[in-house]
């Protein structure tokens, strides 16, 4: 038997889930068109909000937090981002540099009250998500349409892939991150630390690494990841509404989960995270493709899945340790 | 307790003074509460009114205390499950389909209200022992065992109910929301019944001694002989009985089960008392009296803001800081750090 590194299995077994489920998908809906570069490409368009959070995700549940504010950031930065250009008459652009910006800010001061208290991570942002909806409320009341012609046009950006289908700018920039994301959590100083710092943040400390300065690093990321996703919601939704992402924070983990990163931290990887963006993706489609499956069956069936790839990951982490143990 | 009176002035005495209350946490979630109450009632004189009408009380303290009963249901269970060292966030998914079960049974079978309680009461207990056992026996994080039923429990509940709200109309079953008893709201009696019964079972009992025990270090508790494994599915159980009553009377009170809406974020409200009222959410104590205090600060400035007619959401932003403010005052790492800071500013 060939052996897999400890660390790559959950990933492996990821991506056999998603196989399956698009094999099975494939030979069900054969007849329906399952099985085209459309419904691929569309499982990345239609995707591409909860894939950005999820890379932020990513990086938190690495570093052994998580950041349950990311779907009110998300709203807070479509609805800043709508006011600004509709209002005020900004730039499309600008408005979306500083709604980005605002949630990088909320962000931060959210890692830095995890490091100063020590109050959970899970608390704080939940604090934060309480504070980032009712900003939301401030700002304004309603959803806000956006009219921009500048707007318009970076909405109708896509690159065309001839019959095929197309790639629209969302999830043009989802895969951007997924690589700028790799990049920085294999190849980089900060990378490591996360990964130090979500194995044993007693070992990080005593390796060198500054634990404070890290995790204010990590939830502006999470922050930058959340508000970079509102202003694709805008795109979207040519509007921006701070109601929208209730539950997001949800489905961000379970697609961070779901592509084998360990909820306790220190193992996985971004690469996993967009295989889990797509198995969610995949269930999401074949819901469309099947007129008696309710919205409700669909929670069910992610919640299930959920389940079973905490429990393989648990097997997989329990019989790694043991054959470690038999070696010594 | 007279030496310390006899010199307040030196520093070290009245750090001790300080450190006593500080480790109190009941007694700040009592004083928060307190000055809550005072603050609203300075700003609107009518809040502190109560009224004797029709055999029945009416006023704004009779309103927090009977809109806060679900609150305060959700997060009594929490409390107990939280003095593990665990956390439940299915209880707002678990209110919303023990209100669905009971509507579903009274209108689509005809069950009588009594069975279709006892029926949603047990479905609430039973999805509580099932996190019980996946965090007891597969030995799941609780925050993931709990957030896969948070996920499929109203999923599950949405697909009972069609997607539709179920109104109905049922004598006992609108009781628990609306009725009356010695002229106190019926839900009021059933939270203070239940926060008697957990105060009660905390001090007469081992309970009291073995939650906290399994919370600290569940291994020293399970080497020191305690069904470690039972104790957790009697607690998640609970919290979902706890969480099955709060949703009857959410959906008494409107005679409607509304899944979509029901308890949403509720678990999130709960899990706040908790943590205002002091107990540790790495495990330890439970305080009960403390989590209820908790459970009426939230609920009195949510009605406060609404008197003043602030739109409710702007509460959200209030509770946001009280959180932070509440936790910050009970962070050891907190008091350290400053205390750091101050000297070497000093020094």
């Amino acid at each position: 038997m060939i052996a897999i590194p400890a660390h790559l299995r959950p990933l492996l077994a990821s991506v056999v889930a998603l196989l399956l489920l698009y094999g099975f998908a494939a030979i069900r809906y054969y007849d329906d068109g399952f099985v085209s570069t459309r419904v691929i490409l569309n499982l990345l368009n239609d995707n591409a909000v909860l894939g950005v959070v999820a890379v932020g995700m990513t990086f938190v549940i690495l570093s052994g937090g998580i950041d349950l504010s990311v779907g009110a950031m998300m709203g807070l930065a479509s609805i800043v981002i709508a006011v600004l250009v509709t209002k005020a008459g900004w730039h499309p652009l600008a408005a979306m540099i500083v709604g980005v910006g605002l949630t990088t800010t909320l962000g931060a001061l959210m890692g830095g009250l995890i490091h100063v208290t020590g109050i959970k991570p899970f608390i704080v942002t939940l604090a934060g998500m309480f504070f980032a909806r009712g900003l939301g409320f401030c700002i304004h009341l309603e959803s806000l349409g956006i009219t921009a012609p500048t707007h318009q046009t970076l909405a109708a950006t896509r690159i065309s892939l001839g019959s095929a289908g197309s790639l629209r700018l969302p999830a043009i920039l989802f895969l951007g991150f997924v690589l700028v994301g790799t990049y920085v959590a294999t190849m980089t100083r900060f990378g490591r630390g996360i990964h130090a710092l979500g194995g044993s943040e007693e070992a990080s400390r005593l390796m060198g690494i500054r634990p404070g300065r890290l995790r204010v690093a990590l939830y502006a990321l999470s922050g930058l990841c959340s508000g970079s996703a509102g202003a694709l919601l805008t795109l979207y939704l040519s509007a921006g509404n701070h109601l929208e992402g209730v539950g997001l924070e949800l489905d961000a983990i379970a697609a961070v989960v779901v592509g084998g990163t360990l909820l306790t931290g220190g193992v996985g990887s971004v690469i996993g995270t967009l295989v889990g963006v797509l198995i969610i993706g995949v269930i999401l489609t074949i819901v469309t493709f099947e007129p008696d499956f309710s919205a409700g069956l669909t929670r069910v069936v992610i919640g299930g899945l959920l389940l079973i790839f905490v429990l393989i990951q648990r097997t997989l982490i329990s019989w790694s340790s043991r054959t470690k143990n038999r070696a010594i | 307790m007279t030496g310390e009176r006899a010199d307040p002035g030196t520093p070290s005495v009245r750090r001790a003074w300080l450190d006593r209350a500080r480790t109190s946490p009941a007694f700040w979630s009592a004083l928060l509460l307190a000055a809550t109450l005072i603050a609203i009632t300075l700003a609107n004189p009518d809040f502190a009114r109560i009224e004797w009408r029709n055999h029945r009380l009416y006023g704004a303290p009779v309103d927090i205390l009977q809109n806060g009963t679900p609150v305060m249901l959700l997060a009594l269970g929490m409390t107990l499950v939280i003095a593990t060292g665990g956390i439940d966030l299915s209880v707002g998914s678990v209110l919303a389909m023990s209100g669905a079960v009971a509507a579903l049974l009274v209108t689509r079978c005809a069950t009588p209200g009594p069975l279709a309680i006892a029926a949603a009461l047990g479905v609430g207990t039973l999805i509580g022992v099932w996190n019980g056992v996946l965090v007891a026996y597969l030995r799941l994080q609780p925050i993931v065992a709990t957030l896969v039923a948070l996920v499929a429990v109203r999923g599950l509940a949405l697909w009972l109910t069609d997607d539709q709200k179920v109104p109905f109309h049922e004598p006992t079953l609108e009781w628990l929301g609306n009725g009356h008893l010695l002229g106190v709201p019926v839900p009021i009696v059933l939270a203070a019944l239940l926060a008697l019964a957990v105060l009660l079972a905390l001090r007469l009992t081992v309970l009291g001694l073995y939650l906290p025990a399994v919370g600290v270090n569940p291994r020293a508790a399970r080497l020191c002989g305690l069904r470690v494994d039972w104790l957790l599915l009697f607690t998640y159980g609970f919290a979902g009985f706890c969480a099955a009553l709060a949703g009857l009377i959410v959906a008494a009170d409107i005679r409607e089960a509304d899944v979509a809406n029901a308890g949403l974020y509720l678990e999130l409200d709960a899990i706040l008392a908790v943590v205002i009222g002091g107990t540790s959410l790495v495990g330890g104590r439970p305080r009960p009296i403390g989590t209820l205090c908790g459970a009426l600060i939230m609920q009195s400035l949510t009605v406060a803001l609404q008197m003043r007619a602030v739109v409710t959401e702007y509460a959200l932003l209030v509770k946001a800081l009280a959180v932070v403010l509440a936790c910050t005052l009970q962070s050891e790492r907190f008091f350290e750090w400053f205390r750091a800071r101050r000297e070497v500013r000093s020094a």
